[in-house]
C-alpha cells in the first residue's frame, strides 16, 4: 500500500517536473519547439506516404499515430508565436502571421480538430487514405501564407 | 567643319530614334494568321491548369479559382504589379478581345490597344506555346464567369510607366521562337519540355535573374533569391538542386505538393500544385521526367 501510494506520488512528480520542462522549452525556444512539431509532422506524414504507397505495410496504430501528430502540433502551436518569436533560430515564418492572427491560430485549430476527427475515422487502409488526404489538405493553407519561401 | 559635326551628329541622332523607333515596335499577330479553328475545350481547360494562371489572375481570398478578376499583387525589385482581369467581361476583362489580340498578348506581349506588357505576364514562356494550345486556352477562358471591376494601377517608378521602352527589353529577352522537341530527348521528356518552358513558365520563378530583369540563362532553373524580397530562396530544380528525388518523388509533389522529408511545399507553390494537380498523371510524369533529364546547374550561391 505504502509502495504503491510512493509509486504515484513519484510518478506524478515526474509528470508534473517533465510537463513543466517541456514548458519551459516552449517558453524559453518557442522556435525550436514550434520547429521541432513541424519536424515530427513531417516525419510522421513520411510514413502516411509509405504506408499509402505500400512500402510500408498498414498498421492502424501508426496511422493513428500520424493524425494524433498532427493533432498535437495544431494544439501547440498557437502558443508557440509570441510576440517575441518573430526572428531568431533560423525561422521560416512570416511576419504575416503576427499580422493575421486570428486566421493562423483558426487554420491551426481547424487542423488540429480534423486531424482527430480523421484518427476516429481511420479504420483500414482505404479510410487512412480517404481521412489523411483531406488532413493533408490543410498543409498548403498556412505554408502558402505564413511560410518564407523556401520550397 | 563644326557645321559637318552637327551635320553628322543630327544624322546619327535620327538614324539612333529611327532604330530606337523599329527596336521598340509592339508585335501584333495579325488576323490573317489564323485559319479558322474548331477549338478544343478539354485541351484549353488543361493549358489553363499548366500555365496556372488562376494562381494570378483569380481574384486573391476568394475560394472559386476561375473568376478571373485579377488583383493579386506581385511584388519585384522594379515595383509591385497588379494582375489584370482576365475574365471574359466586356468592358473589364477580355470579352470583347479576338483570338489575334489573345495571341498577340500571348506570344508578342501586346495588349489590343498596341503598346507593351511589363513581362511580369510571363509571355517569354508563353511565345513558346502552339497555336492551337493557345486558341484552345481562348476558347475555355471564355466559358468561365465574366467578373466586374478592374484591378488598381501598377505601383511602379515613373521612368518604367513609360511602356515604349519594354520593347527594348522585348528586343533582348523575347526571341519569337516557339517550342522546337529535342530529337535527343524521349517523346515524354520532349512534352515535358514544352509544359514546363511553354505553358508551365517554371523557369519564371526557378531561374536567377540580371539587373534588367532577364532570366540569367546559363542558369535556368537553377533557383536564387526570391524576387518578391525577403529573404526567401526559389529552389534549384535541376539535378543540382532535386537530383537526390526520384522520379516519384516529383510526381507525388506535383501531385500533392508533398515533399521526399514529408513536408509539404509553401509560398506560390502550394497554388502552382493546387493546379498542376490537376493535369493528368502522364503529364505529370512527363514535367518530372524533363527535370530529370536536365543537366545539373549550380545556380546563385544561398546566403
Amino acid at each position: 500500500m505504502e509502495g504503491a501510494r510512493e509509486m504515484i506520488r513519484t510518478g506524478l512528480a515526474v509528470a508534473v517536473l517533465a510537463f513543466a520542462a517541456t514548458a519551459l522549452v516552449a517558453q524559453s525556444d518557442p522556435i525550436a519547439a514550434r520547429k521541432a512539431l513541424m519536424k515530427a509532422n513531417g516525419d510522421q506524414n513520411k510514413v502516411a506516404t509509405e504506408m499509402l504507397e505500400g512500402k510500408r505495410p498498414f498498421n492502424v496504430d501508426e496511422a493513428k499515430k500520424v493524425l494524433a501528430t498532427f493533432a498535437e502540433a495544431g494544439e501547440k502551436a498557437p502558443a508557440l508565436f509570441p510576440d517575441d518569436s518573430k526572428t531568431g533560430g533560423d525561422t521560416a515564418a512570416l511576419p504575416a502571421i503576427w499580422e493575421n492572427k486570428a486566421d493562423f491560430q483558426a487554420k491551426l485549430a481547424k487542423f488540429a480538430q480534423e486531424s482527430k476527427a480523421a484518427s476516429n475515422a481511420t479504420n483500414d487502409l482505404d479510410s487512412f487514405k480517404i481521412q489523411i488526404t483531406e488532413v493533408r489538405k490543410n498543409c498548403g493553407g498556412c505554408h502558402q501564407t505564413y511560410r518564407k519561401r523556401t520550397s | 567643319m563644326l557645321r559637318k559635326l552637327v551635320i553628322f551628329a543630327v544624322i546619327l541622332a535620327v538614324i539612333g530614334a529611327a532604330a530606337f523607333w523599329l527596336i521598340t515596335m509592339p508585335a501584333s499577330v495579325p488576323a490573317s494568321a489564323l485559319a479558322p479553328y474548331a477549338p478544343n475545350l478539354e485541351n484549353g481547360a488543361r493549358m489553363f491548369h499548366a500555365g496556372g494562371c488562376a494562381s494570378c489572375h483569380a481574384t486573391p481570398k476568394q475560394e472559386d479559382k476561375t473568376r478571373l478578376g485579377g488583383g493579386l499583387a506581385l511584388k519585384s525589385p522594379f515595383g509591385t504589379f497588379f494582375t489584370p482581369n482576365i475574365s471574359p467581361d466586356g468592358k473589364d476583362g477580355i470579352g470583347n478581345w479576338s483570338e489575334a489580340d489573345f495571341l498577340t498578348a500571348m506570344w508578342k506581349g501586346t495588349s489590343p490597344d498596341g503598346s507593351h506588357y511589363y513581362p511580369a505576364f510571363p509571355y517569354t514562356s508563353y511565345q513558346r506555346m502552339k497555336m492551337e494550345d493557345v486558341r484552345d486556352l481562348f476558347a475555355y477562358l471564355k466559358t468561365l464567369p465574366p467578373v466586374e471591376g478592374k484591378p488598381r494601377d501598377h505601383d511602379l517608378p515613373f521612368y518604367l510607366k513609360i511602356r515604349r521602352l519594354l520593347g527594348g527589353w522585348k528586343f533582348l529577352y523575347l526571341n519569337g521562337r516557339q517550342f522546337q522537341p529535342d530529337p535527343a530527348k524521349s517523346a515524354e521528356e520532349n512534352r515535358g519540355a514544352y509544359l514546363v518552358n511553354g505553358p508551365g513558365h517554371c523557369a519564371e520563378c526557378h531561374s536567377p535573374r540580371n539587373p534588367l530583369g532577364g532570366v540569367i540563362v546559363s542558369e535556368r532553373f537553377a533557383g536564387g533569391p526570391d524576387p518578391e524580397g525577403g529573404d526567401g530562396w526559389i529552389p534549384n530544380i535541376t539535378p543540382a538542386g532535386i537530383g537526390d528525388y526520384s522520379q516519384r518523388d516529383i510526381e507525388r509533389i506535383l501531385e500533392t505538393g508533398e515533399m521526399p522529408n514529408g513536408d509539404s511545399v509553401g509560398g506560390p507553390m502550394a497554388a502552382v500544385v493546387s493546379e498542376i494537380s490537376k493535369l493528368s498523371n502522364e503529364d505529370r510524369a512527363a514535367i518530372a521526367a524533363y527535370l530529370k533529364s536536365l543537366p545539373p546547374v549550380k545556380g546563385p550561391k544561398r546566403p
